[in-house]
């Protein structure tokens, strides 16, 4: 049976029921998706200037489970964390895969983008005896790529690029930009990303191509809701019934909470098989958005304004 | 002389390069090279001190936690303030459920294709070829459980989220203590969760690291190192902090000595840092990158602690702490069950690629079983928090032990803003080049000796680098 466009962002846009959305994949997608994985253009997986988070945060997809996701539904054919092969062996795999598909796969880009010192601050392997700084191989993976979908906070500029930005950081978009390298860009930020947000676009982008996106090059389906507007403890905020220590009932924003700047589904998605999430936790930081740590911070202090 | 260089090393936390030169089939000199530079240390600079804690975690995204738990120790340090009971051992739950979840999946996903041969697809292919030793059925049991450990390890991180809000990267823990007041149901949630994951340790990962062992005895004689280990201690285990799960102290040149922070010192001559900055104690400790510079291999710093290269993670913390080993060791080592055999009983086949396995997993056990009884002793509605202030001027660090090694943070504090704040991250005890002296870091000296009888499938050097978790 074939999937709709309208069925499937049905179920990957929620219904604003406390499940996973990945938890709602349809049998029928799986399926869908196991057909499209036999035939599937090849995700090359690189890490820059990162802390290996995004990553570590796939792992933890549960409806598909991972080893689904590795097996079945992408061909992940460059990933220095999971890959079995090292060194040469590894490292040469990865050009030769990206210059025989040419065009047709998918690059995820993990970390931050260091420019500086022509790009020296992140070696990422040897190819015949000399070092590639991660900008040149981002650079030529980029070009050959159908489309690039940027990781994390990192994607932005993240950690790394925040003041006083040590190694000249750029965010993937303004990278390419100033490399005239024209590959669409789509940005999964949050630090990290939720697992359904990778799936998902993945998934997306594999069956009916590139998602909606916003202004910041996110997916609508995932980055469209403020959390304040849908946070839970929202009616403490509007009887003004603020919590002022952890533990304490009420609204987090004189802890410092940033759900009133922060646009992501985190209220419906929760985190880690919806065991917890960050507000119900603490508070949210406001890591899925441009400017940060830079402009939510301090964390721990209520923002004025 | 044959040279062989490894870059990018995979299957680790970070970039790092590895150069060896060979001789008659055994490495006789090696270089480590970490090769990403971020400068997190300079971004502190300037902060209000409670982001450090958050900020920091992005160090490393496999152990975050353990950043986490040093920064908000450094804090409290400086800050004068000491967590609640609740808030404790709440902090000893996140940080506990995070290393279960990071020596399992450093053993099955890291490690585990060294040793077990992957079905051939991706992302199994390419790989080494040839030292696979396991008979067909055992390999493919091994196989069988490298997908269920991918189960295990999510499980093991929404432990972690119970308490800590998410996994990776938590929310849970911050100078003063822990965010949540633990419920009934959150305490019997941990409780039931954690008696999966501690059946999974005992009657899989503990059975099958012993196994594998088996078919690999003579990696037992592989990947020595220096022989000197230091702990920071972790899981304090009273709030006054005089006793720990995991002891800190040091095996020193063969002796043992009580662990004094102070006798730390961070070398640059070979590393991409400025000269002038070589030396210094942490607390003094200063982070001037150079990109280009004579001899400098590695833009990882080597420390070093009362002069001499040490290693650190579990190999140095089972060493150290010495507890009685699970009754797989029994077994392994040919010894009647009734009888109670201790880490150090295991002797020079400690020093090893193996050594380091097995002391990781026995370590993994030894972790989750304290924190069965940690979770009785949760007092469901009382606080975790205690309110801090920070102070206009102040000093302080926090030490504890990361999965792969001693972690310890610095900060100073002026005009209540992060004036300097310094790590020494775990793994660069083990990754660190050659200090001012000359010598090696403990991956290097671990690697000299390696026979490495095909340099096309080097296994050997593979081996014996993530036997550190680096």
């Amino acid at each position: 049976m074939p999937i709709t466009r309208r069925q499937f962002l049905k179920v990957f846009a929620g219904t604003g029921v406390a499940v996973t959305v990945s938890g709602s994949l349809l049998p029928e997608i799986v399926s869908a998706l196991e057909k499209a994985a036999a035939g599937n253009p090849p995700v090359l997986w690189i890490q820059g200037a990162g802390c290996t988070g995004c990553s570590v945060s796939l792992l933890n997809t549960t409806h598909p489970t991972i080893a689904e996701v590795l097996l079945n539904i992408i061909s992940l054919k460059f990933h220095q964390t999971v890959m079995a092969s090292a060194g040469q062996t590894a490292y040469d795999y990865l050009w030769e895969t990206a210059d025989k598909n040419y065009g047709k796969y998918f690059l995820v880009t993990e970390g931050a983008i260091e420019t500086a010192n022509e790009g020296r601050c992140c070696l990422s392997g040897e190819r015949s005896g000399k070092e590639v700084p991660f900008t040149d191989l981002t650079m030529y993976l980029g070009k050959g790529a159908a489309a690039v979908l940027a990781l994390g906070q990192c994607g932005f500029g993240g950690i790394p690029g925040a003041e006083p930005n040590p190694t000249g950081v750029k965010s993937v978009r303004d990278f390419f930009k100033s490399r005239a390298v024209k590959t669409p860009v789509i940005n999964i930020p949050g630090c990290p990303p939720h697992p359904d947000w990778i799936v998902g676009t993945i998934a997306h982008a594999l069956l009916f191509g590139i998602p909606e996106l916003d202004d910041d090059g996110r997916p609508k389906m995932f980055y469209g809701t403020l959390v304040h507007d849908n946070c839970p403890y929202r009616s403490y905020y509007d009887e003004k019934k603020f919590a002022k220590s952890f533990g304490e009932v009420g609204c987090r924003l004189e802890l410092g909470c940033k759900g009133p700047e922060s646009y992501a589904d985190c209220w419906k998605r929760g985190w880690n098989n919806n065991v917890n999430w960050c507000v119900h936790n603490s508070l949210c930081l406001g890591c899925t958005q441009p400017g940060w740590p830079d402009n939510f911070s301090p964390f721990y202090v209520k923002t004025t304004g | 002389m044959t040279k062989l260089t490894i870059s990018p090393v995979t299957r680790i936390e970070g970039h790092l390069k590895i150069e060896v030169d060979m001789e008659g089939g055994k490495v006789v000199d090696a270089k480590s090279s970490g090769t990403m530079y971020r400068g997190i240390e300079n971004i502190l600079r300037g902060r209000d001190p409670r982001d450090a804690s958050q900020i920091t975690q992005r160090i490393c995204g496999v152990c975050p936690t353990a950043h986490g738990t040093a920064s908000v120790r450094c804090l409290e340090n400086a800050f004068k303030v000491k967590p609640p009971t609740n808030g404790r051992i709440i902090r000893n739950l996140i940080f506990g459920s995070d290393y279960l979840m990071s020596h399992i999946l450093h053993f099955y996903h890291l490690v585990a294709l060294d040793y077990v041969k992957g079905p051939d697809t991706q992302p199994f292919i390419p790989r080494y070829e040839g030292d696979y030793r396991l008979d067909p059925k055992t390999n493919q049991v091994a196989v069988g459980q490298y997908l269920q450990a991918l189960d295990i390890k999510q499980k093991c991180h929404q432990m972690v989220a119970l308490f800590g809000g998410k996994a990776p990267i938590t929310y849970g823990m911050v100078a003063g203590g822990a965010t949540e007041i633990p419920s009934l149901d959150k305490i019997v949630s941990l409780k039931w969760r954690l008696k999966e994951i501690q059946e999974f340790i005992d009657g899989t990962y503990l059975p099958t690291v012993y196994l594998v062992a088996g078919a690999y005895k003579d990696l037992f004689g592989v990947g020595v190192g220096c022989k000197n280990f230091v702990s920071f201690g972790a899981f304090p285990l009273d709030d006054d902090e005089k006793t720990f799960l995991i002891k800190p102290g040091s095996y020193t040149q063969g002796k043992d000595l009580p662990l004094d922070q102070t006798q730390i010192r961070e070398y640059v001559k070979y590393s991409n840092y400025d000269d002038s900055t070589t030396g210094l104690h942490p607390s003094k400790g200063k982070t001037v990158w150079v990109p280009e510079k004579k001899g400098a291999y590695s833009y990882v710093k080597a420390p070093r602690y009362r002069e001499l290269p040490h290693e650190g993670g579990p190999l140095a913390r089972m060493w150290v702490t010495n507890p009685v080993l699970s009754k797989n060791a029994n077994k392994f080592l040919g010894v009647d069950s009734s009888k109670e055999i201790r880490f150090r009983d295991l002797g020079d086949k400690a020093f090893s690629i193996l050594g380091r396995i097995a002391a990781r997993a026995e370590e993994c056990k030894l972790v989750a079983d304290a924190m069965d009884k940690w979770i009785d002793q949760l007092k469901p509605g009382a606080p975790s928090w205690t309110k801090v202030e920070i102070p206009k001027e102040a000093e302080g660090f926090g030490l504890t032990e990361a999965p792969r090694g001693a972690l310890g943070h610095w900060i100073s504090i002026k005009d209540q803003k992060i004036d300097n704040y310094q790590v020494v991250a775990a793994t660069i005890w083990n990754a660190s080049p050659r200090d001012d002296k000359g010598k090696r870091g403990p991956i290097e000296e671990a690697l000299v000796g390696t026979p490495v009888p095909d340099i096309k499938n080097p296994f050997n050097i593979v081996r014996v680098v993530r036997s550190f978790d680096p």
